[in-house]
């Protein structure tokens, strides 16, 4: 007992935390650009739907390490976007928090857009076409009808996207490394922390994941499942 | 006829091999588009509502315009206020009945929801209020759909194939409640339904739709009882048809059932085939009298109330093969037949006759 108190007392809580951290933000913008894209990409015709639907959901199925390289090439400080970035805004991706989050959003991003386009394809044409002869604006419209009809289908989404982000690996350790404190996230520790032999270490972060990953799947049914009994489908 | 009402699309819309070009013109306040699937009628709706865009055309209810392409005048569906009632109703599944009524409504929050209740009791709907659309029957359903249309007082409303997606048990009941909920409204209403015995109850003015255009348009009673051609007979119900030839201006041949008829009306040079509604023939036993077929069984159908008989025609010439004759008999007809046996001959009378075109 005495040592599980010791063991947590000298750990380095900050794997979680900056884990948690990325997870949020990535969620939060995929979130939104997930559903934009989604919109959009329905509206096109049939031939740049599968133009823009396939760069969409590259990263998802490229080795994150490929997605990595790509974001390297892109955010290094001695190449163009790089370079105006530091020298306008002052910003750098490369090696740093941000580069977490991007990284993170770039992987998780296509998880939220497959979910939220596949739940918008299922939405009938005509509640639109009935909101809108009712005097509804697209506004009403999208937040009123859409999203809430759409709502099990967000909501997988967005717990999914939230748990890849939250363990995402590969390409957060090309773009923003592992400095400990600083981008050190909870997968890139159990990396580290196994190679240096500490398995009671490595051991406690894969239980955390193991936890929280459950917690997400666990979260998703109990909403589709609530949300069926509500909405009588077929 | 209401004064000052008056509906007037012109459409025209091209979509891949088919071709929507129709003018309609009513100030009817019930007015029927019968057509069957296919034949452009509810994208002649959807147009009028906004939700489909013409090619071309002109758009107009009551003197105001919602769409005129020369005029590159294209109102908005929300800015036409157009009462759309789809065919599954469409009503939002996540939102109580209550929230599907008021949806519609602009301005005082108290004032909506005091107009949306009595609305909601007027359909006799009250007690359902906090339901989701998915735990309704489907008629319910349908009174929620059209309190959630006529709260928001729509300048016309516009049915598509409203009874469909109802069972034939709740079909009529629903038909007659509907049509006795639209009696107070002031405005036009539109229904389009393939069904003839819909339209012929519902409406004061009616259009046939076939392939994209108007084929006949006229009151009710002119459609069901003049037809012009046969797509139109068919659409209205008629069973038989055969082709004709006029032999003078009161004597007509029909090869195909081997029989020709005098008339004392005078036929029009240019009528090619005859219909026959199946229920209006009589039987007739032993000699042959003027006007009839020679008939023999070839089918039956026994239905509850009804039975549908198929007859071939016995001296019809063979190398104008035709379609079995159908005579539908109910109640008293039906005892008789049972106790007399088939008739050897069926007896058109003249004044059933439909005059038809091609």
């Amino acid at each position: 007992m005495e040592s599980i108190t010791e063991f947590l007392k000298g750990l380095d809580w900050s794997p979680l935390y900056i884990s948690l951290k990325t997870g949020i933000a990535a969620t939060i913008v995929s979130f939104f650009l997930g559903i934009y894209a989604a919109r959009k990409v329905i509206k096109m015709s049939t031939r740049a739907k599968s133009i823009v639907d396939g760069i969409l959901t590259l990263p998802m199925v490229l080795p994150p390490t490929v997605a990595g390289f790509f974001l390297l090439l892109i955010f290094s400080r001695r190449r163009p976007i790089g370079i105006f970035l530091n020298d306008t805004f002052n910003i750098q991706v490369v090696q740093t928090w941000l580069g977490c989050v991007i990284a993170a959003t770039v992987i998780a991003f296509p998880l939220m857009y497959r979910n939220a386009r596949a739940a918008f394809e299922q939405i009938d044409a005509n509640l639109v076409h009935a909101g809108r002869t009712l005097g509804m604006s697209e506004f009403a419209i999208f937040w009123k009808i859409v999203i809430p009809t759409a709502g099990p289908g967000i909501a997988s989404g967005t717990i999914l996207t939230f748990a890849r982000a939250m363990g995402e690996y590969g390409a957060t350790s090309m773009l923003a490394g592992n400095i400990p404190g600083k981008t050190g996230t909870v997968s890139q520790s159990i990396a580290m922390v196994t190679e240096s032999g500490d398995y009671v270490t490595a051991g406690f972060w894969v239980a955390i994941v193991l936890l929280l990953a459950f917690l997400a799947v666990f979260t998703i049914n109990m909403i589709t499942g609530k949300h069926m009994k509500i909405v009588k489908r077929w | 006829m209401v004064e000052n009402m008056r509906l007037s699309a012109e459409i025209y819309k091209k979509i891949d091999n088919f071709c929507l070009d129709i003018k309609i013109e009513s100030n009817a306040k019930r007015i029927g588009i019968l057509g069957a699937s296919g034949s452009g009628k509810s994208m002649t709706l959807r147009s009028i509502a906004g939700i489909e865009n013409p090619d071309k055309g002109h758009i107009e209810i009551d003197g105001d315009v919602l769409y005129d392409s020369s005029k590159r005048i294209d109102l908005k569906p929300q800015k036409r206020n157009v009462g759309y009632m789809f065919q599954n109703y469409a009503l939002f599944p996540t939102m109580t009945v209550l929230q599907n009524v008021l949806c519609g409504l602009k301005g005082s929050k108290e004032e909506n929801l005091e107009k949306a209740m009595a609305m909601i009791s007027r359909m006799g709907i009250n007690g359902l209020e906090n339901r989701l659309p998915g735990e309704l029957s489907g008629g319910q359903q349908q009174r929620v759909a059209l309190a959630r249309i006529m709260v928001y007082n729509p300048r016309v409303i516009l049915l598509d194939e409203p009874f469909s997606a109802l069972d034939i048990y709740l079909r009529d009941k629903m038909q007659r409640e509907m049509f006795e909920l639209l009696e107070d409204y002031k405005g036009q209403t539109l229904m389009v339904s393939h069904s003839r015995d819909e339209l012929y109850r519902f409406s004061e003015e009616i259009f046939v739709v076939g392939n994209g255009n108007i084929i006949q348009s006229g009151n009710t009673d002119s459609i069901f009882n003049h037809p012009i051609n046969v797509a139109i007979a068919k659409l209205t119900g008629c069973k038989n048809f055969a082709k004709i030839k006029v032999i003078d201006p009161h004597k007509i041949k029909i090869p195909g059932w081997g029989v020709t008829l005098d008339l004392t009306k005078e036929i029009p040079q240019d009528t090619t085939w005859i219909g026959y509604r199946a229920h209006m023939f009589e039987p007739v036993w032993g000699d042959k009298t003027t006007n009839c077929v020679k008939v023999r069984l070839v089918a039956k159908d026994e239905l509850p109330f009804e039975t549908n008989l198929y007859f071939a025609p016995e001296d019809g010439d063979k190398a104008n093969k035709v379609d079995d004759i159908c005579w539908f008999i109910q109640g008293e007809m039906r005892k008789t037949i049972e106790q007399k046996g088939m008739p050897d001959y069926l007896k058109i009378s003249e004044e059933k006759i439909l005059l038809l075109k091609e």
